[in-house]
């Protein structure tokens, strides 16, 4: 991927690299990096854009102690309870504040504790937030809105703290879905966000949190929106996910490697709008191709980007589009392990799908 | 500050409101059970001064003055005060048991536990029948317990086995059990208020349209004080109060929502006061005192029960623990902690029982051990039920029994090794 110039500052991306995903390798930035998590990388990027924006706000439940992930930690010490501040426990009131905070030129990045909660609010970010520029004619909109939530399994949530809510945002015209893989990411894609004029869901992977350690630069910087990256190369099958997935998708690709097919691995970092490009590309390349997300399988993300592939390299494709995803049942408790979209699940698959 | 009652005003009613038993009482009655309480607001020290009223009368009063056996006045008997002092021991005990066994690794994911507010639970759910409906939050364990789920049963859903009260499918968050009426602990808070109003519609429809004249069961709904600040609780209000349901509104208010203090969440803390500004009675009542939970309940549960509407009772209440067992709860004080360790439901009623020779130390101690005994005996069924089978992962997503757990070959999806494929459909 080019380097490309935003705003005068020089951006860093992820190379493709064929190590480990918490090791990539990147072009030269100016500044030191730190290794840290995700949550700290998060954390970090809300710094500086309240730093940066003197109307920027961080709301949500339990934040102003640092949230229960600790993502907001030092915040409210640092800029004030007038920016950082603590909402009664209304997921609708809080979006639906954070649309009107937005409306009027204030950049309100609301924190939903969990996206399992992230339901009530849906009505305003479906019916408000992603129409408000289109209904008023460009008058008002609400694109300082950047709404944060916590998602995906974490081994033992259980059927509302482990919710991948993803595909039902997707289905809206005028918001932008945002899901990073790793801590670099995290920090520079919150950043685009946060100052993209469009109102954003940007979905954090929990189980990371804490477990995802890499080298941040401890500068601002930020990664383009709605472009995809390649962040392994390979001939034989193109692999495609996002947040946390990916880590196990890499796994399967390095046992896949052993028996000789070569895996060429996306992160789409941005759901909507979507980077056709680069997976066409990749498709074009290998004929084949396999996606993978924890979301149910029926109607999830993949579905879209199953449809969009056959449409355009139809006849380029040597197998059916496989799909790897989590079962069609409400996320399970102590079933978690057969409902996830596992290694072995996706081996199987990449296999079939190469041999077919 | 005086506790409010108004009399609901009488808009008109899909059904009939005047039921037989009623019409013989006036209408503005002052309101039982309730007790006068002063809160300053926004300072750490709670400054209480309790001015008992009517026949209740407070445990430490009672104890201060050192009646004699016989006292007339006495809220209980023996065997209630047994019974009372039995389910709030089970409550604790079975509590301590969870986070014993959390920490030991058999039990897993969010767990929220009840130490300190087992007043609220035994006192409402003591005074029910087996028909009337209990919804509860995530914070739910004591409830089913009080409510009659078998401790086994609750303990072997928390370790996820098969024989849990729901076969190991919701764990901690979800205790349902269909013989006990107990329609769910819901982990998102707010979402059960409406589905206990909708119980309580089909109870008072039951009796009034169907005629079916014994029916009158009545639903509990327990929540928290952040749940007050939820639009769900005002919708419900609105509709209970609209269609004088056979519901009691109970908040749990143990000031802090994870880590939200009440007081500084909330443009009125005194919740009790949004039930008249509906059309209901609203109450408040320290939670940390059972014997006061009970005359209010009893107040409460009997008006739904003779179809006079709902009722907002606010228990003020305190948590000893964190908001889970994953919460370092470092953000209370340590004084206002002490405070309310202090006012221990549990040591108030040994008290009580004792002073009031309604029971001696010995017979107490024999409860607190046959507790200790069940639950050791629940921890082992627990540990000794096998895990539900993998059939089990498909089943109940629909109303066919084998959801769509049968492959085009007859047999269940999940023995097809196109299983672990991940390609079968599913």
């Amino acid at each position: 991927m080019a380097l490309r110039n935003i705003m005068g500052k020089r951006v860093g991306i992820g190379l493709m690299g064929s190590r480990a995903l918490s090791t990539a390798t990147c072009d030269v930035e100016s500044g030191s990096a730190k290794s840290i998590n995700l949550y700290s990388a998060i954390n970090q990027a809300l710094h500086v854009a309240l730093e940066t924006d003197p109307r920027a706000f961080v709301f949500g439940e339990d934040v102003s102690f640092g949230g229960v992930f600790r993502c907001t930690t030092g915040l409210a010490d640092r800029f004030g309870k007038a920016r950082v501040f603590n909402t009664p426990l209304c997921e609708q009131g809080i979006v639906g504040f954070g649309i009107g905070l937005a409306a009027m030129g204030n950049r309100a990045i609301a924190e939903i504790q969990f996206a399992d909660y992230i339901y009530p609010a849906f009505d305003q970010i479906v019916n408000e937030a992603a129409k408000f520029r289109y209904r008023s004619g460009n008058q008002f909109n609400c694109g300082g809105l950047t709404i944060r939530a916590p998602y995906g399994a974490v081994g033992h949530g259980g059927h509302y703290h482990s919710q991948s809510p993803e595909a039902f945002f997707c289905h809206v015209p005028g918001i932008k879905v945002v899901i990073p893989r790793s801590p670099r990411q995290a920090k520079g894609l919150l950043l685009s966000c946060i100052r993209d004029p469009n109102p954003v869901v940007f979905f954090e992977p929990k189980w990371l949190y804490r477990l995802a350690v890499e080298e941040v630069p401890e500068h601002d910087y930020m990664l383009p929106l709605s472009e995809a990256e390649v962040i392994r190369q390979g001939s034989d099958i193109t692999l495609v996910g996002w947040g946390a997935q990916l880590s196990i998708m890499e796994q399967a690709c390095i046992e896949a490697e052993k028996d000789g097919i070569s895996c060429e691995l996306i992160d789409l970092k941005t759901l909507i709008p979507w980077d056709k490009e680069t997976v066409e590309a990749s498709v074009r390349k290998t004929g084949r191709v396999l996606i993978s997300h924890e979301a149910p399988v029926t109607g999830g993300f993949g579905a879209e980007i199953s449809a969009s592939i056959v449409e355009c390299c139809f006849l380029r494709l040597e197998a059916p589009v496989a799909r790897v995803c989590g079962l069609d049942t409400p996320f399970p408790l102590v079933f978690e392990p057969f409902y996830m979209p596992t290694k072995n699940k996706i081996l199987d698959a990449i296999k079939a799908t190469v041999n077919y | 500050m005086a506790t409010a009652f108004s009399a609901p005003k009488l808009a008109a009613q899909p059904f009939s409101t005047i039921s037989p038993s009623s019409q013989d009482r006036p209408l503005k009655i002052p309101f039982l059970g309730s007790t006068r309480k002063l809160r300053c607001l926004g300072s750490s020290r709670l400054n209480l001064s309790r001015r008992p009223s009517g026949p209740v009368v407070a445990v430490s009063d009672v104890v201060k003055a050192k009646k004699p056996t016989q006292n007339p006045s006495l809220l209980i008997t023996k065997d209630e005060g047994l019974e009372l002092y039995e389910d709030m021991v089970l409550g604790r005990a079975f509590e301590d048991m969870c986070a014993q066994m959390y920490y030991r690794g058999k039990m897993f994911g969010f767990v929220h536990l009840y130490n300190g507010q087992e007043a609220v639970s035994t006192g409402f759910i003591k005074l029910l029948k087996q028909q009337d409906s209990v919804v509860s939050t995530y914070r739910d364990h004591v409830h089913a317990l009080s409510k009659g789920v078998p401790s086994r049963a609750v303990m072997s859903e928390l370790f996820g086995k098969s024989t849990g009260c729901c076969r190991g499918q919701g764990g901690s968050m979800h205790m349902f059990s269909s013989e006990h009426n107990l329609i769910g602990g819901f982990a998102f808070i707010g979402e059960g208020i409406p589905v206990a109003t909708g119980a309580a519609f089909s109870s008072k429809y039951r009796r009034e349209v169907l005629k079916e004249a014994n029916c009158d069961h009545v639903t509990l709904a327990f929540f928290g004080d952040g749940t007050c600040n939820n639009g769900q609780f005002y919708e419900c209000l609105n509709m209970a109060a609209l269609w004088k349901l056979p519901i009691v509104f109970v908040v749990e208010n143990n000031l802090w929502a994870i880590g939200m203090s009440h007081l500084r969440a909330t443009s009125d803390p005194q919740i009790y006061k949004k039930g008249p500004a509906f059309g209901m009675p609203g109450v408040h009542v320290d939670g940390m005192d059972v014997l006061k939970v009970r005359e209010v309940a009893k107040e409460a549960i009997g008006r739904a029960r003779r179809g006079e509407g709902p009722t907002l009772v606010e228990c003020e209440t305190y948590r000893f623990r964190g908001h889970s067992l994953a919460d370092p709860d470092e953000l209370r004080d340590p004084a206002e902690k002490a405070h309310y360790a202090a006012r221990d439901p549990i040591t108030a009623l040994k008290k009580y029982l004792i002073e009031n020779n309604l029971a001696g130390e010995a017979e107490l101690k024999a409860i607190d051990k046959k507790i200790d005994e069940l639950l050791e005996d629940a921890v082992e069924f627990a540990e000794e039920s096998p895990l539900p089978p993998r059939s089990q992962l498909l089943e109940n997503v629909f109303a066919d029994p084998k959801g769509f757990g049968i492959g085009p070959d007859g047999r269940y999806r999940c023995e097809d090794p196109k299983f672990t494929e991940g390609t079968a459909h599913v």
